[in-house]
């Protein structure tokens, strides 16, 4: 479904991204894991153009999709959310979930100028924060609820857009235990239920729980990649985390 | 009498002006130091059409068109920059305007253009802007309730986010640059048949920072704000004149103390005291 060839990029002198290969097959949940640094966030940005890469290619099912800009990738059911939540803040949480769902409508701007039905969108919107468990706050603005409810509003917003493919960018940091188990259930459904799905965490039990394939990412570089078990018995993975942060392996 | 057709005209036409400048910054986000541009581009543009023989009608919609296709190439000059820069970009585009018209033969170079022709009468020009002033004020309304206001709004406060919601961002920015500048192109039109003479200075940058002015006065993206505070600030001249001497000073400065005690404007005070927002 998603191919990423040879991608790289350096910031300055960091190579942030040096020459990774990655391929997502529709259907999965694969876990993209590493250390602080590892170069995870800017992969997915690589990923859905958020960045340009300095090379290598994306493609999106069967389609170069590199130079596309990311709202039409958006629209094609490619969808990020990230890492540090960027809620719309002077809308209520609700108007933050409506914009999304309609996506349809805001396609072309001559035509949302002449549409003013907010009907479905707004339906859409409420059934998503229902099932995110957030519908207490639909009416609240979004720079007054906490990160949970930022953390799960962003979610929300991504699947209003029906993605097909979906990148979630740490969306456990920031919660406690049982929210974060709690979430990690809701993905493994969304997953069932049919959207692809690549995680970036740095909580490894939810991670292992759920994914059924592994990528570990080091110095901006593949390290390891396989069923989580497996990957995480590798000593490589277990000191590329070491050198990082010792508490996460303990952890899983 | 005349006097009041006048100063009521003029008023409609800064509501003009004030409302197509808060399509731009209200409601889309996108800085705008140089709106003194589009009117004069709308001027000119109608100014020459009606010279060359055209009815009046016509010359103000080329004019309209000239503005607009100007602000259209402005929109992708915001996409290629950043908020804090694209107040210099358009700042520049007012100054281009000016320094380009000031050398041009073609455009009467300093004298301007003169004996434009004028079809209607003191109170024709007054229901012609007044009309314009409603068709805009009516068209704001709409755009803050439409999907495109929605839009407007995710780009205003997120431009990342916009597009990671498949929020085509470059489309919208044009989009309101078109819709701000073409209305003030409009204004312009009118504005030239009316005086019969139009020179570069009235659409310099002092013009640019009072239309400015009129939209954060008012309450920067609230449409009954922006009309108020443009009404009010032609009145404020007209019983001061010694505004007349100061304009750039007390503008800017009105503009900063708004911007110090009450960045929403009159529509914030409005709301503070009664708990209502202004649409
Ligand atoms: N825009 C940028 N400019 C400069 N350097 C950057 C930029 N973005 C990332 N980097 C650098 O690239 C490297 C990889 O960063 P990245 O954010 O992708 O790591 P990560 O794996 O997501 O880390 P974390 O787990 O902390 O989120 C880091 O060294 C970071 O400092
Ligand atoms: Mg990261």
């Amino acid at each position: 479904m998603l191919e990423g060839r040879d991608l790289s990029i350096a910031f300055g002198g960091v190579r942030a991204v040096a020459g990774v290969n990655l391929r997502v097959e529709r259907g999965e949940l694969a876990g993209l894991i590493g250390p602080n640094g590892a170069g995870k966030t800017t992969l997915l940005r690589l990923l859905t153009g958020v960045l340009a890469p300095d090379s290598g290619s994306v493609r999106f099912e069967g389609r170069d999709v590199t130079q596309m800009p990311i709202h039409r990738r958006a629209q094609l059911g490619f969808v990020l959310t990230h890492q540090i939540v960027r809620p719309f803040r002077d809308m209520t949480v609700l108007d933050n979930v409506m914009v999304a769902a309609a996506t349809q409508v805001t396609l072309r701007p001559w035509r949302a100028l002449v549409s003013v039905d907010t009907r479905p969108a707004r339906l859409r919107a409420q059934a998503l924060l229902a099932r995110l468990g957030i519908a207490d706050a639909a009416d609240k603005p979004a720079r007054s609820v906490p990160l949970g409810y930022l953390k799960r509003m962003q979610v929300a917003r991504a699947l209003a857009l029906e993605p097909r493919l979906l990148m979630l960018d740490e969306p456990l940091a920031g919660l406690n235990y049982t929210e974060a188990a709690r979430f990690a259930d809701l993905i493994a459904q969304l997953n069932a239920e049919g959207i692809t799905i690549v995680l970036v965490e740095h909580n490894l039990g939810e991670v292992t729980r759920i994914a059924r394939r592994l990528l570990v990412l080091h110095n901006g570089a593949v390290l390891a990649e396989g069923v989580p078990r497996d990957v995480m018995a590798r000593h490589d993975v277990r000191d590329a985390y070491l050198g990082a942060d010792q508490d996460a392996v303990a952890h899983a | 009498m005349d006097y009041y057709l006048s100063v009521a005209t003029f008023a409609a036409l800064n509501v003009i002006l004030a409302l197509g400048l808060n399509l731009i910054s209200g409601f889309c986000g996108q800085v705008s130091l140089g709106h003194a541009a589009f009117y004069g581009l709308g001027a000119y543009g109608a100014a020459l059409c009606s010279v060359a023989g055209l009815p009046m009608g016509l010359s103000v919609a080329v004019g309209m068109m000239v503005a607009g296709a100007f602000g259209i190439l402005t929109g992708f000059a915001a996409l290629r920059v950043r908020e804090d820069f694209l107040a210099i970009v358009t700042m520049g585009v007012g100054f281009l305007f000016l320094g380009a018209v000031r050398k041009q033969a073609w455009l009467g170079a300093e004298m301007g253009i003169a004996k434009i022709p004028s079809p209607l009468d003191k109170w024709g020009y007054a229901m012609l802007a007044i009309g314009g002033a409603v068709a805009l004020l009516l068209l704001s309304l709409h755009v803050r309730r439409s999907w495109m206001g929605r839009a407007f709004g995710a780009v205003a406060q997120d431009e990342d986010a916009a597009r990671s919601i498949g929020i085509d961002v470059s489309g919208y920015k044009i989009a309101a640059f078109f819709i701000g500048t073409a209305a003030a192109g409009l204004a312009g039109g009118i504005y030239a048949h009316m005086t019969q003479l139009i020179v570069p200075d009235a659409f310099n940058f002092v013009q640019s920072v009072t239309i400015l002015a009129m939209v954060v006065v008012g309450g920067i993206g609230s449409t009954l704000g922006v009309v108020a505070g443009a009404v009010l600030l032609t009145l404020m001249p007209e019983m001061f004149r010694f505004i007349n001497d100061y304009k750039l000073l007390v503008y800017g400065g009105l503009l900063l103390a708004v911007m110090r005690f009450s960045p929403e404007g009159l529509a914030g005070l409005v709301h503070r005291w009664t708990g209502r927002r202004l649409a």
